[in-house]
């Protein structure tokens, strides 16, 4: 098991966002881990990827500890946030570049894998442009792009579709899903379009207010669910009230701000 | 190092990139020489004081440097803000190298900044005492860039967002500058203000400035210097702890 999961929780004050959580991934696999606005995805993706501590429960991430053993657990996966995580004042190449130092990409590489990966999400052309004139399709593309240079044993995906159209997203799973056959890179994605979940993952998880509610094959939850997709069994399984989402201070700034996104 | 490097780099990058940033940042302190040296100096003449041009310029430019610094560490925010503090928090690097890169990148652009200033007081009629000391005085400017830039990441660092930016400008940053000994000697104040004039690191930058650029001294060059390179380590140990302390 590349990713062990054991009662995770997590609270802002009083409000429990991530619930004893508990999940294991093996290598190789591709996981869609599926909820709801404001079920506590980002929060668990924030855990594992060690930008927030939890307030309780075990992570093994690569036979690592993300809380004792940062830097390893670190140099173990790639992550695609959810919101933008370049620096918009640089270049598509230099933001690619700070990130291959960052990573340990032995220097020798760095020019062939930037030029490799840029040309794959179609910004080589542009790659000496700032990346603040980029349209919201194009810095996703960049993000993924940076998600994937280093080659890491597991690649953490938060929403990497949102918000581009159907061509290039597909283009992002073939290649997501060549790379996982071709190194057996473990992913680890969350996604709203419950379709690609259907079309790419090996397994689902599927949380609610913070805690598991299903896990299974796809095909599983579907017949479990006595439904026709997974799109119809994620709503059976979660319900059908819309959802208000737990805001982090932050994003509420920003909204506060910019006017939201 | 590479990392530290990269990082130094991306902030000089950041900076010469933004020119309306330096040539605004340039309005105070010529505005402070030319209205100040020249309006008070007549009476600071007359007060026995000497040439207050003089007196005043290294004091404008240990302002700017502290601005500039205060500024490339509060920056901090504005990465947490537009995303880019993400990609350097789960970076599989020491943070502290992070941390050291960024602040050694603000440290310089801080220093490149108080240059500039140095070179425009030149066209207002300031006259360097003795050239020889002309490298101390960019060591003590490195010195006091540190310090700010180190002070400004501590508390960028523990800032959740820009709301409290502006409670920092007017009752952290201000009063630094103010009670530094930028516009007035230390002498014949009231006690209370001299004692918060000498824990205040800028008035020991803006001393040594003083003493290295025109000859002029009240604290003594080793005190200046020993006091901000303890300073410096105090800031640093503080500073790293807290950006390692940071998250998403």
């Amino acid at each position: 098991m590349i990713i062990k999961v054991q009662d995770l929780v997590k609270k802002f004050g009083d409000f429990v966002a991530v619930d004893k959580i508990s999940f294991e991934v093996p290598e190789g696999e591709i996981l869609a881990f599926l909820g709801p606005n404001g079920a506590g995805k980002t929060t668990t993706i924030k855990m594992l990827t060690t930008v927030l501590s939890p307030t309780g429960g075990q992570i093994t991430l690569n036979g690592f500890n993300p809380l004792t053993q940062k830097d390893k657990a670190r140099q173990s996966f790639g992550i695609v946030f959810q919101d933008a995580s370049v620096d918009e004042e640089l270049t598509a190449y230099e933001n690619m570049e700070v990130h291959a130092v960052l990573y340990n990409v032995p220097r020798t590489e760095r020019k062939k894998l930037i030029q490799h990966l840029l040309e794959f999400v179609e910004l080589w052309d542009r790659k000496n442009e700032f990346v603040k004139n980029f349209s919201g399709g194009m810095k996703r593309r960049l993000e993924i792009a940076k998600g994937l240079l280093h080659h890491p044993k597991i690649l953490f995906l938060d929403e990497p579709t949102q918000g581009l159209d159907p061509q290039t997203r597909n283009h992002i799973w073939e290649y997501i899903r060549k790379i996982n056959q071709e190194e057996k890179m473990t992913v680890f994605f969350t996604t709203h379009y419950i379709e690609e979940a259907e079309k790419i993952a090996d397994r689902v998880v599927v949380v609610d207010h913070g805690k598991v509610v299903a896990v299974g094959t796809p095909e599983e939850l579907i017949s479990k669910a006595g439904v026709d997709n997974l799109e119809d069994a994620f709503i059976k399984l979660t319900g059908n009230t819309i959802r208000e989402e737990q805001v982090d201070p932050n994003e509420q700034m920003m909204r506060r701000r910019f006017g939201g996104r | 190092m590479e990392i530290i490097y990269i990082l130094w780099l991306r902030q000089i990058k950041r900076y010469y990139r933004s020119k309306a940033r330096i040539i605004g940042s340039l309005g105070q302190p010529l505005l402070f020489m030319i209205a100040f040296g020249f309006g008070f100096g007549p009476i600071y003449q007359k007060a026995g004081g000497g040439n207050y041009l003089q007196f005043l310029v290294p004091g404008v430019i240990a302002m700017s440097i502290l601005f500039s610094a205060v500024f490339s560490g509060l920056e901090i925010i504005w990465d947490r803000q537009f995303g880019f503090l993400k990609e350097m928090l789960v970076a599989p690097v020491p943070r502290l190298k992070i941390m050291f890169g960024r602040c050694l990148g603000g440290a310089t652009v801080a220093v490149l900044q108080g240059v500039i200033v140095f070179l425009l007081s030149l066209l207002v009629g300031f006259r360097v005492d003795n050239w020889l000391l002309m490298p101390a005085a960019l060591g003590f400017m490195f010195l006091i860039a540190l310090v700010f830039t180190l002070f400004g990441t501590g508390i960028a660092s523990s800032m959740k967002d820009v709301q409290g930016f502006q409670l920092i400008i007017n009752f952290l940053v201000m009063p630094l500058f103010f009670l530094s000994g930028a516009f007035f000697p230390l002498t014949g104040l009231p006690s209370a203000l001299k004692a918060v004039m000498l824990v205040n690191p800028l008035s020991y930058g803006v001393d040594a400035l003083r003493n290295t650029l025109v000859g002029l001294h009240q604290l003594g060059l080793v005190r200046d210097f020993t006091i901000l390179s303890v300073v410096v380590i105090i800031f640093l140990v503080v500073a790293s702890y807290l950006f390692s302390k940071i998250e998403a």
